[in-house]
């Protein structure tokens, strides 16, 4: 595949692994943050660790969108999936999150009707198809996936379907990236910063990390040399005592991101006060919800919901998962109780969730390593 | 593995981890027997003289028709393939049909059609039948179940506990052309691509691997539900041994592999209808794999990994940019991630 297969080239990823080897400081340890869960699973797919030298750590962030949504919301969800005129569509991560008592998958398993859709249009075109039953879509994601709803939102609006709304559960990426710098228990030396996230805020959305935290950042695509290269701009940021916002996919974000996608999600969105995230806590300004311009199309204005806030379990540490502060298998039910199919915690569910992507592609790295 | 679950859900019937909780946990202890047990894909019964094999499947696939295939041809072919990778030569078929009350007698006619074809490109006979109709709405215009009977050849020496470090594995041709022809047919993903189902019968292409190499085939099996990576992890439990796939080398069409990368799904967990895989000792896999290349649709056959001792019951990738992975059973529904 054009456009692919040259930023998958294993001669010019172990050229670049040199360059990493060759920039880092031994006995130092450099831990950096891969904020993306598309990160983390392309990091996974390709055995990246494997090709780096023992003391650059990946940690990985808290850019699962639907690892980061707590119990509370999808419980939420399976409430409105389960009024019987509901079709409630979600992106198909969402399916097996675990609610406080069900998933969404059990929730269809007993009646609800519950489709999966691969763009926010696909429940609008449901809602036009179905007259006669309510479509809710359930919107989750960072700024990638939200100027997606913004513009369903806008062209719902505008054909006056009285059949649709959205359930938003969108979030923003500055502010638990606040959140963990400041929180003293997290030692990061830099960050990988998400490549979709940014095409649509730009890189200059990420300028407070090194002037409010003297941090460097550099903002990647998704391949794996990019993800090698992101890692060496880093390394030498670093042996150089700099740091500085650069931008390894010049090739798709620019440093003032998508202005017609900001406009639309300021035009349909507004910032809620605060946002629970799973494992993080509260964090204020974290999230968004439907700007009163497009309350008639509010699902939390148009079904009952519990609302109510479920507490983390007590044996998922997903949170410190999340926050880098431990990795997966130093979670004790980690592939024992929590497993991809059972899990505990939402960081097990998606390809993207940090333990998922350890258990399916990272177990026995060190036995690989070794046998092969 | 525990069946725990307190509702069947789609998971259960994905071919993954779940699908193999139901059948060991539920179905094989209930069930008793040490034909059963084998758990393979068709059960092999000695009776007087005769050694037998004996398999059944059940269809139920969305669109009925689809390119380079039908419900029909599948129900068929599945069958068939099932007794072929167990090393029994397929004689004959049963045939239900779970009809939909409404269906159009032409659409019945068409898959009538198609089953006697692949029947007899197949070489068996429908020798047996039945016929129900279910109220509308209730069988997505039909259900098909087959079951076969066949012979077992003299030349296999097969068991999915035979595989041992250094036999090689192979791949009778390009994967993930079935799954992705029936995603795309289904036209909720608004792709477009030229892939066909691949559904054929593949006892010649057994024959051909009997005849070059006979008991240095260690196993066979189809990579249907599920695809090439829950066969491997099959077999590596069942072995007791590790598995390693040469990601590179595994034969994937251009449009098979651009859709499954927009779709951020693997083609080695997608499903295939007719293409084996097998296993075979290291100083006959250039015989095996010649063979395999002579036989009809195996063209792109392929040595796509082999068989370690370490990590036992593992199956692992090595990718094509270096490094390493872990390539698990799936786990329900390959579900296409959101960005």
């Amino acid at each position: 595949m054009r456009f692919v297969d040259e930023f998958r080239n294993p001669e010019l990823g172990h050229a670049v692994a040199d360059a990493i080897a060759a920039a880092v400081e031994p006995g130092h340890e450099y831990r950096i943050m891969e904020v993306c869960g598309g990160h983390t699973h392309v990091i996974y797919k390709y055995g990246l660790n494997g090709l780096l030298p023992d003391n650059v750590k990946l940690v990985h962030g808290p850019g699962c969108p639907v690892c980061v949504l707590p119990i509370g919301r999808v419980d939420d969800g399976i409430a409105i999936a389960q009024h019987p005129e509901v079709i409630l569509t979600c992106f198909g991560d969402m399916l097996r999150v675990p609610g406080s008592k069900l998933t969404l998958l059990e929730a269809r398993a007993r009646g609800a009707d519950v489709r999966i859709v691969y763009s926010p249009l696909d429940a609008l075109r449901l809602a036009r198809e179905n007259p006669d039953r309510e479509v809710v879509f359930f919107a989750i994601g960072f700024e990638t996936t939200a100027p997606a709803t913004a513009l369903t939102l806008m062209r719902a609006k505008a054909q006056g379907l009285g059949n649709f709304s959205c359930m938003c559960s969108h979030v923003l990426i500055e502010p638990p990236l606040r959140a963990l710098l400041d929180d003293p228990d997290v030692r990061l030396d830099g960050f990988v910063g998400p490549g979709h996230v940014a095409a649509i805020v730009g890189t200059d959305a990420f300028e407070f990390i090194p002037r409010d935290y003297s941090r460097p950042v550099v903002v990647a695509g998704f391949e794996p040399l990019d993800l090698l290269q992101a890692i060496r701009m880093l390394v030498e940021q670093l042996r150089d005592g700099r740091h500085a916002v650069e931008n390894q996919y010049a090739r798709t974000v620019p440093a003032a991101g998508n202005r017609r996608a900001l406009e639309a999600m300021a035009d349909v969105f507004a910032v809620r006060p605060e946002f629970e995230w799973r494992g993080l806590g509260s964090i204020p300004h974290s999230a968004l919800r439907l700007s009163d311009a497009y309350a008639e199309l509010d699902a939390e204005q148009r079904f009952e919901m519990p609302h109510a806030r479920v507490a983390d379990r007590k044996a998922c540490r997903c949170g410190e998962v999340l926050r880098g502060a431990i990795s997966p298998t130093e979670c004790r039910v980690f592939g024992t109780v929590c497993t991809p199919e059972r899990p505990l915690g939402a960081c097990m569910v998606s390809s993207e969730g940090a333990c998922a992507a350890y258990y399916n592609f990272g177990r026995f790295e060190c036995a690989s390593a070794t046998s092969a | 593995m525990r069946f725990r679950d307190e509702r069947v859900t789609m998971a259960h019937g994905a071919g993954g981890k779940a699908t193999q909780a139901l059948v060991e946990d539920l179905l094989v202890p209930a069930l008793a027997n040490p034909a059963l047990a084998e758990l393979g894909d068709a059960a092999r019964i000695v009776a007087g003289g005769a050694q037998l094999a004996l398999s059944t499947d059940s269809f139920v696939v969305r669109p009925l028709r689809f390119p380079g295939g039908s419900i029909g041809e599948l129900a068929v072919n599945g069958t068939v393939n099932d007794l072929a990778v167990s090393g029994a030569r397929p004689l004959a078929l049963s045939l239900s049909m779970i009809l939909e009350e409404g269906l159009e007698a032409s659409v019945l006619r068409g898959e009538v059609d198609a089953i006697a074809a692949a029947a007899s490109a197949a070489g068996v006979s429908v020798v047996a039948g039945d016929t129900k109709v279910v109220e509308r709405g209730h069988a997505d215009g039909m259900y098909l179940c087959t079951a076969g009977v066949g012979v077992l050849d003299p030349r296999a020496e097969l068991s999915p506990a035979a595989l041992r470090p250094g036999d090689r594995v192979l791949v009778s041709g390009t994967v993930g052309d079935h799954g992705t022809a029936i995603m795309l047919a289904r036209g909720e993903l608004g792709l477009d691509a030229p892939v066909r189902s691949d559904t054929r019968s593949l006892w010649p292409a057994v024959d051909a691997l009997l005849d070059a190499v006979g008991p240095a085939l260690r196993c066979m099996r189809d990579a249907t539900r599920g695809g090439v990576a829950s066969v491997l992890n099959e077999l590596a439990r069942a072995s007791g041994v590790a598995i390693v796939v040469r990601e590179r080398d595994v034969p994937v069409s251009r449009a098979v592999a651009g859709a499954a990368e927009i779709l951020g799904i693997d083609p080695l967990y997608i499903a295939n209808e007719g293409k084996l895989l097998a296993f075979v000792a290291p100083e006959a896999a250039d015989a095996a794999l010649a063979a395999l290349r002579g036989a009809p649709g195996c063209a792109d056959a392929a040595e796509i990994g082999e068989v370690r001792a370490e990590p036992a019951a593992m199956v692992l990738v090595a990718t094509g940019f270096g490094g390493h992975r872990v390539m698990d059973q799936l786990s329900g529904d390959p579900l296409p991630r959101i960005c």
